[in-house]
This record gives C-alpha cells, structure tokens and sequence, in this order.
C-alpha cells in the first residue's frame, strides 16, 4: 500500500474536516467513536483523483443540503491513516474495502454503505443527491 | 456550491488512458470467464485490470453469474489478484460497468 506524504493530502483532509466532518487518525478513535449508539455516518477520503476528487465536493454539497444528517459524522483517510483505516472497516462486516466509500452506521451495524464503484462512475452533483437520500433516511 | 475539482491528486494526468480509467468494470471472456476489476489501461498487451475478481462458470463452488454479480455490487468487490493484463484474445469486447 502507498502512504503518501502528508503535505499531499492536507487540503484532502481539510476539504472535509471543515464541513464539521471529525477525523479518526487512530485505532481508539475509531474504537471510541464507533462502539456507541445512534447513528454515525463515515467517510472512507482517499487520494484517488477518479473517484475521491469527485466524492470530497459532493460530500460537501450534501452536508449544505441535506436536513436531516447521522447524529455523528465522521472520516478516515485511507493510504494516509492506516491503522485507523482498518479498523473503522473492522466495523463494517461483509461490506469490501474500498476507497473513497461510505457508510452509515446504526448502533454500531452498517444500515447503508456506497461503495467506490458506486462513487467513480457519477458526476458529483448525482453523488450528492445519493448522499443527502441517505441522510434523510438515516438522519435526525 | 462548491468547487467540483477542488483537491483532485492528478486532474487531467490520466485522460490518455481513455474514459474508462478508474471504473468499476465486468469483462466478458471467450473463455466463458467473467472478469470484475478496476480498468487502468488498454494496450496492444491487453487490458490493465487492478482489484480483479473472476467469475469462472466451471468452478466448482461457483454461483450463477447474476448472483455473483449481485453480491459484488451490493458488498463491493472480493478481488483476489491486484493487477492483471486480461489478454485481447481473451476479451470478447463486452464490457458493462459494475453499476
């Protein structure tokens, strides 16, 4: 797996941190923001210019838009976070890993999940769309 | 509204690879194989695939194609080789993307 410096994937983190979004970096962040209940909805960010460079401006569509939203919000950044990577998939049974993807937990079991093939194939404005449905859905 | 491209890693750097670069894709073989991975590239050496997952019909574990398929897009893919150059003689010019 290619870990890329962190100077790279700076504006990457912060793209989403400031939409409000917490950034897990370590194993007991995951474990403390994952084991609880209600619900949490978690970014996987990546590198990836097809698919993350599209997901990260939808995201931020969604998070203007949406009314509703999971009681959590959070994101991981996979080739970057590693370890906490792992474990916030850990998290999601059957569900393949994936970057970037997204999931939706609900007391700790994936209520929705949309993976990269999902992402990759969308105009932003079409991911968006699919997002803010989800938050609705799963939202308070 | 925000910027669609704001931190995009290699904006542009990979159009040469054609506009299926990056996508999700289910391959047809002459074999009566089905190929699932990620297209990087086309060449005269064949088809640049990461993430591959391969449906063999013939298997003796194996599901029917649309159930297999089903589960790929609804858990993700369960790729088991990373990169592999699926041969032009091999493909049989389907390709549909996992979607």
């Amino acid at each position: 797996m290619v870990v890329y410096p962190e100077s790279m994937i700076k504006p990457m983190r912060e793209e989403v941190t400031r939409l409000g979004i917490a950034e897990l970096k370590t194993v007991e962040d995951v474990d403390k923001a994952l084991s609880g209940e209600g619900t949490a909805f978690v970014f996987i960010n990546s590198v990836c210019g097809c698919a993350a460079g599209g997901a990260r401006p939808a995201l931020a569509m969604a998070m203007e838009k949406a009314s509703r939203k999971p009681q959590h919000l959070y994101t991981v950044f996979a080739g970057a976070d590693v370890e906490a990577t792992a474990r916030a998939r850990s998290y999601f049974g059957e569900y393949r890993p994936s970057s970037p993807s997204a999931a939706i937990l609900k007391d700790g079991e994936v209520v929705h999940f949309i993976h990269r093939h999902e992402i990759e194939t969308k105009h932003p404005v079409q991911f968006a769309a699919e997002l803010i449905q989800a938050f609705e859905e799963w939202g308070s | 509204m925000s910027n669609v491209q704001e931190n995009e890693f290699h904006p542009d750097r990979h159009a040469h690879l054609g506009e299926l670069h990056g996508i999700t894709v289910v391959l047809g073989g002459h074999s009566g194989k089905t190929y699932l991975g990620r297209w990087h590239q086309k060449t005269a050496r064949g088809i640049t695939l990461r993430n591959v997952a391969i449906h063999d019909p013939v298997a003796p574990d194996a599901q029917p194609l649309d159930q297999w398929l089903a589960r790929q897009r609804k858990y993700g893919v369960e790729w088991q080789i990373d990169t592999m150059v699926l041969p032009l003689e091999e493909f049989n010019g389907a390709v549909t993307p996992l979607v």
